[in-house]
């Protein structure tokens, strides 16, 4: 029984822990007045509506959207022939690629941050939107390889086998029964990597910081310069737009498979 | 169908587009970095191509060597914080209800995609005086009146610490839900309690991916670059705020890039070492 008890307490604890903030900013987002008070004064949904009709908060929501948007789909289109080609074909040096691709994710995001800047300058590019996105895709891309890898190798071989027999090319089989199979772990690929590049800072702030406002970027302005209830109500947005796009993935595949659970049993 | 070895050369096609992004959007800018880093610094913020060990000389001064120090130790205490607190709680997860480690996972999975920026807002807010958790003290009756808790040593250390707590949940994660349940069921059969057969056979048991973890946790806390600036006073200030801070407000990017190669090596060094930790691990 005191397991038991334990187990709960245990469980409360780091609920409440990893809640707590979040409780707090949720609580002040509502504030009436122009204050960050806690518990908050009066109620107000101001805020909220405040990310979409000021002009800097909604050009900064935009520019994260359209960044996330877009470097996501960068990413998913970088991951998906390598980890295709790490499925089709016995080449162990591929590998060295497939390191590659996960590097960036592992490293403190600072060193990438820096050699982006150190090139985008070199260049001659630095400060342009788009370099952005070719930084965020070239970072998340370990997000999509490892869903991808994991979709491929969730294939039965058979099946494919089967429609090579028949006569099927590689691209027809691509098309008819590869695509179909990955799909759900293609979207699950690029909505991790949407969610993550939505939140990040340092790599869009050392690469278009000075042209473009990313809302994270605009929340650490506000942080420097001056607090805001909209920086509480962006956050409580955030968290909801992570929870939603988590909870999707999880409904419509198997979420604990793709974090390195074995395969939940099929019914 | 099965895998063959690529024949012909245009079986290599695929690897064209994602070989040559990686190799121009993450190697180059690496040699880039690693070149500005011998370049000298020139007054006003620019730098000119040159070949001199300045910049790695002034890790010998002890300003660097103090925040070195620091870096590592704050990292230290994070990951096995973090790795103390989070074993109990993913061993308790992975024997969860398949529904119930879902609904886990989706708030770690949120958690920790959280900006840091936002995670360093929402702790200064929890510390501060106005909407602080002192205020809840207060009204309770156990305090006279708020007070800031912020900046301080032990506000940088709890962000930290719920920064990194769903990362390494999720790096356990995987292990321990593998983990074969008959080990603990043969330790209860044979009189242990619970609490006993956790520490004397899943512990043991899980002695490489422990110690991974804690690398790999403590590779992540290096990275943290803004909460101990949001949270804390200068002394505070980590390698990885000092290389933003160097290569943005002091404009001394031959510096910032010397110190990220340092960096890089260090988190190479110790990623290499849970490779080999990992590889023991299959060996056995």
């Amino acid at each position: 029984m005191s397991a038991r008890v334990l187990r709960w307490l245990l469980l409360g604890a780091l609920a409440l822990f990893l809640a707590a903030p979040l409780i707090i900013v949720a609580g002040v987002s509502v504030n009436e007045k122009q204050s960050l008070d806690f518990p908050p004064r009066g109620f107000s949904l101001a805020w909220y509506l405040e990310i979409f009709t000021n002009r800097e908060w909604r050009n900064a929501l935009w520019a994260s959207l359209g960044l996330a948007a877009c470097s996501a789909a960068l990413a998913v289109a970088v991951a998906f022939p390598l980890a295709w080609f790490g499925w089709r074909r016995i080449a162990p040096w591929t590998k060295v690629l497939q390191l590659l691709g996960v590097a960036p994710f592992v490293l403190p995001p600072v060193i990438t941050a820096l050699g982006l800047l150190t090139f985008w300058a070199t260049t001659g590019f630095y400060g342009q939107a788009w370099t952005a996105v070719i930084s965020h895709a070239t970072f998340f891309v370990t997000l999509p390889l490892v869903t991808l890898t994991l979709g491929f190798a969730s294939i039965d071989r058979p099946v494919v086998e089967a429609a090579a027999t028949m006569g099927a090319d590689d691209a027809t089989i691509l098309r008819t029964v590869v695509l179909p199979l990955i799909l759900p772990y293609v979207i699950s690929g690029y909505a991790f990597t949407f969610v993550l590049s939505l939140n990040e800072y340092i790599i869009a702030y050392m690469t278009v910081g000075f042209t473009l406002e990313t809302l994270p970027i605009k929340i650490f302005n506000a942080l420097r310069y001056g607090y805001t209830p909209t920086m509480a109500s962006v956050t409580v947005l955030f968290i909801s737009l992570a929870a939603v796009v988590f909870g999707l993935i999880s409904r419509h595949g198997d979420l604990p498979h793709l974090l390195g659970a074995p395969a939940a049993e099929r019914d | 169908m099965r895998r063959e070895p690529p024949r012909r050369l245009a079986d290599y096609a695929p690897l064209v587009f994602p070989g040559l992004m990686l190799l121009v959007f993450f190697v180059v800018p690496f040699g880039t970095m690693t070149a500005v880093s011998f370049f000298r610094r020139q007054q006003g913020g620019f730098y000119t191509p040159d070949f001199v060990l300045d910049n790695y000389g002034r890790f010998l001064s002890p300003f660097f060597g103090n925040v070195l120090l620091f870096s590592i130790l704050l990292a230290v205490a994070v990951a096995l914080a973090c790795v103390a607190l989070a074993l109990p709680f993913t061993f308790t997860l992975s024997r969860m209800a398949r529904r119930t480690q879902v609904l886990w996972l989706v708030a770690m999975l949120s958690v920790l995609s959280l900006s840091e920026v936002i995670i360093g807002f929402a702790w200064s807010t929890l510390l501060s005086r106005t909407a602080g958790i002192t205020n809840i003290l207060v009204a309770l009756g156990l305090m006279e009146s708020p007070r800031a808790l912020v900046p301080s040593l032990g506000a940088v250390l709890t962000a930290m610490i719920y920064q990194a707590l769903p990362y390494t949940v999720l790096v356990m994660y995987p292990a321990l839900v593998r983990l074969d349940p008959t080990l603990l069921e043969a330790a209860r059969t044979l009189g242990a309690s619970p609490l006993r057969a956790f520490f004397n056979v899943v512990v043991p048991a899980l002695r490489n991916t422990l110690v991974a973890t804690v690398i790999m946790v403590f590779v992540f806390a290096l990275g943290s670059y803004l909460l101990p600036q949001i949270l804390g006073r200068p002394t505070h200030w980590t390698l990885s705020v000092l290389i933003t801070d160097q290569a943005v407000y002091q404009s001394n990017m031959p510096f910032s890039a010397a110190m990220a190669v340092f960096l890089v090596l260090l988190s190479l060094a110790l990623v290499g070492l849970t490779v080999l930790v990992g590889r023991k691990d299959d060996g056995q």
